[in-house]
């Protein structure tokens, strides 16, 4: 096969556009916007980057879905935004713009204060998120109460609404309980209701429901959509799940070894993957309408260790495309807009790539 | 089916936890975990066991293998009975089913070399001789594990690796049948392909019998033959894995399968909306009648529908359901090729959604 067959015909070929500029202090567009996001933890003689020059933004209104496998940095990068790095690790690098907030260059007090109000994160496990000693009731007045000068009693309405809004059922009665008196169901729609109950500008969704069953999951991020339309708030799903993000995600990045290997529109990433562990990560999958039985065209070897990357592509040792070449071996990919200017990949040679068709 | 081929029987099977209670302790309410189970599993199949937590489909896999004591019912392993066994008896029959945990970390001990942890099975069995090392570099070998960090601890490999260790070790006394108990589901996307082309490559290479247990439906599609849908302590839908997915027949597996994500935003199963059910009940306080009638969605749809099955109950939520459900358990009975559980077993609605692209194999 030659290079020429496998060029997709609708590949731009305007391949030097320049970086997208740092992000102003306020773009409407972009409710959070995070820009060459690098965080470093000291390592043996040298610094470790987990989180490594990430760039990523949300809209309003709309759903970014963060992909990747374990310590590809997916959740390092909001707790970097955020600043919620336990030490020794440190953001090293970067820009984060959270609603006209440089949160890069807040003082921590002023951090807290945005934190819960414009943006909230609802974490997978949910028991270990709430507080086992209090009821749900005063972990929800809490929040509220630590953010606006409320009465306790209007505190406890408000709490009320919201359970009742995450559809809680008997929520004035629920209130009292105990988080473990919930089902696992129940605890992510308390969590989610403390998340929102300071109606945040961006929700981020760690994995919410990884471990939640598979009923059970469509009815939280049902739930989340429809507060999500209701509100106008960003959502950020950090998820491996494909299958979420193809039915929740208006844009998506998939990420690999602490860098963003590849950003789109949900078609962009779906249809026209520019970026040969997207294309791996979807073939390797069993799907309900896949041939059942055969072999699965897994990805061989393991995620590489942060610690230790090679100089090159992190994903080259096991890439079926680029794996081998020498440029790939010693040059970093920077990622590069590709079909679109929104669609990006950090792969040198995207342009190769099959279209990524399912086989018929 | 000759009955020969049949390696595992399972009978009516029933494990109640709790329920005892002393002279100063409360009555505590007795937990149906296994609730009256019965299956077969043929030599070199995979039999897929789905079910929400709380389905009781870890206490089964457990009660195979005697590793904890059923409160009646039978597991006959080649026509022998397995619970009623001597202590020593069990351990001999463990030579023939081994398990595979979700937690390969866990179920490894730190401190044993991977060396130590693939002999410890063939040691305690007392078959520990000269050719052992080879035997267990050879398992190494054909697990993908390289035989000369047989001297390194769990620590030392990765997740996929450590489910591979897991994985060899239930093979070193060459068992018929491997208890699988979501065995990929702890690992990353990329290894869960890796491992389960493992597992279908040894059941090739060794006719091995797998009862695969499993939350992911498209894994458990991906590598069964049949499929068993369990729910609180039951089996209430038993098929040929193809018959399941796209005719299933109890409203239980209709929503299950109505729920997974589809990975694809193109196809219309990714826009269609889960079927609503609630939460899963509590096995302590089973309801009257059908066990799913609480959360069933056909029981609410007959019941609006009226007509001949308008026998009307009204459950304690005060929601109308067909009497027979509110008062009659269902038992497994045949239902085409399969069994199912369900009063109104014709009365799928799923196929009425678009099932085109679940036939693409056919």
């Amino acid at each position: 096969m030659t290079t020429a067959s496998l060029q997709p015909a609708y590949v731009a070929t305007t391949a030097a556009i320049p970086p997208p500029p740092a992000p102003q202090t306020r773009n409407p567009h972009r409710v959070l916007d995070i820009f060459g996001l690098t965080t470093a933890f000291p390592g043996d003689g040298r610094a470790i980057t987990v989180v490594d020059e990430v760039s990523l933004w949300v809209e309003p209104g709309k759903t970014l879905a963060v992909v990747g496998e374990s310590g590809s940095g997916k959740s390092m990068t909001f707790l970097s935004a955020l600043g919620l790095v336990a030490a020794p690790g440190k953001v090293v690098a970067g820009k984060v713009i959270l609603d006209g907030h440089s949160l890069t260059s807040l003082p921590a007090s002023e951090l807290r204060l945005l934190r819960g109000k414009v943006i909230s994160m609802v974490f997978q496990d949910p028991l270990t998120a709430l507080n086992p000693v209090f009821t749900i009731g005063q972990q929800l007045i809490e929040v509220i109460r630590a953010h606006e000068s409320v009465g306790r009693r209007e505190a406890r309405e408000r709490a009320v609404a919201l359970l009742t809004r995450v559809q809680i059922p008997d929520p004035s009665r629920r209130i009292d309980d105990y988080p473990h008196q919930l089902s696992g169901g129940m605890r992510q729609r308390v969590l989610i209701a403390m998340a929102i109950a300071l109606k945040p500008k961006v929700l981020i969704a760690d994995e919410p429901t990884t471990a939640l069953d598979v009923t059970v999951q469509a009815q939280i991020l049902d739930l989340l959509a429809d507060i999500q339309r209701e509100t106008g708030m960003g959502v950020v799903l950090i998820t491996h799940d494909l299958g979420l993000v193809a039915k929740y995600a208006d844009r998506v990045a998939v990420m690999y070894a602490g860098r963003v290997v590849e950003a789109g529109t949900r078609d962009d990433i779906f249809r026209r993957a520019k970026h040969p562990y997207t294309h791996a990560l979807f073939r390797s999958i069993p799907r309900l309408d896949s041939i059942a039985g055969e072999d699965l065209p897994a990805i061989e070897g393991a995620p590489p260790n942060v610690a230790d990357l090679p100089p090159g592509c992190a994903f080259e040792p096991r890439c079926f495309h680029g794996g081998g070449r020498d440029d790939c071996r010693s040059i970093k990919p920077l990622s590069e807009v590709t079909d679109n200017p929104e669609h990006r990949s950090a792969c040198l040679h995207w342009r190769t790539l099959p279209i990524l068709v399912e086989e018929d | 089916m000759a009955a020969t081929d049949t390696l595992l029987k399972v009978e009516d099977l029933r494990k109640t936890f709790g329920a005892q209670g002393g002279l100063f302790t409360r009555q505590r309410k007795a937990v149906h975990a296994v609730d009256g189970v019965s299956f077969t599993l043929r030599a070199g199949e995979t039999l897929g066991l789905v079910g929400e937590s709380g389905s009781g489909k870890s206490t089964l896999g457990r009660l195979i293998l005697r590793l904890i004591d059923p409160t009646s019912g039978s597991v006959r392993l080649d026509g022998r009975e397995v619970t009623t066994l001597k202590p020593a008896a069990v351990r001999a029959m463990r030579s023939d089913i081994q398990m595979v945990f979700q937690d390969p970390y866990g179920s490894l001990d730190p401190r044993m070399s991977i060396g130590a942890t693939l002999a410890e099975p063939l040691k305690v069995h007392g078959l520990y001789n000269a050719d052992s090392p080879a035997l267990i570099r050879d398992i190494m070998l054909r697990v993908g594990l390289n035989p000369d960090h047989a001297s390194r601890y769990p620590h030392q490999f990765s997740g996929g690796q450590r489910q591979r260790i897991g994985i060899a070790r239930a093979l070193t006394l060459n068992p018929k049948i491997l208890v699988l108990d979501e065995p990929v589901s702890a690992l990353d996307v990329s290894i869960q392909a890796q491992i389960i082309n493992l597992l279908k490559k040894l059941q090739r290479e060794r006719n091995l019998s797998y009862l695969f247990i499993a939350h992911d439906l498209a894994v458990v599609r991906h590598v069964s033959d049949r499929v068993a849908v369990m729910y609180l302590g039951k089996i209430v839908e038993l098929a040929d894995r193809d018959a399941l997915y796209t005719r299933p027949a109890h409203p239980y597996t209709e929503s299950l399968l109505s729920a997974v994500p589809h990975p694809d935003p193109y196809d219309d199963r990714a826009k269609t909306p889960a079927i609503a059910i609630g939460e899963i009940g509590s096995a302590t306080q089973l309801p009257s009648g059908c066990r799913f009638h609480p959360r069933c969605f056909r029981a609410r749809m007959l019941a609006a529908e009226g007509g001949a099955r308008a026998d009307i109950a009204y459950d304690p939520a005060g929601i109308a359901v067909p009497g027979l459900c509110a008062n009659e358990d269902p038992p497994l009975r045949a239902h085409r090729a399969g069994a199912v559980a369900c009063h109104f077993p014709d009365t799928a609605v799923l196929h009425r959604m678009p099932l085109t692209s679940l036939n693409r194999d056919h």
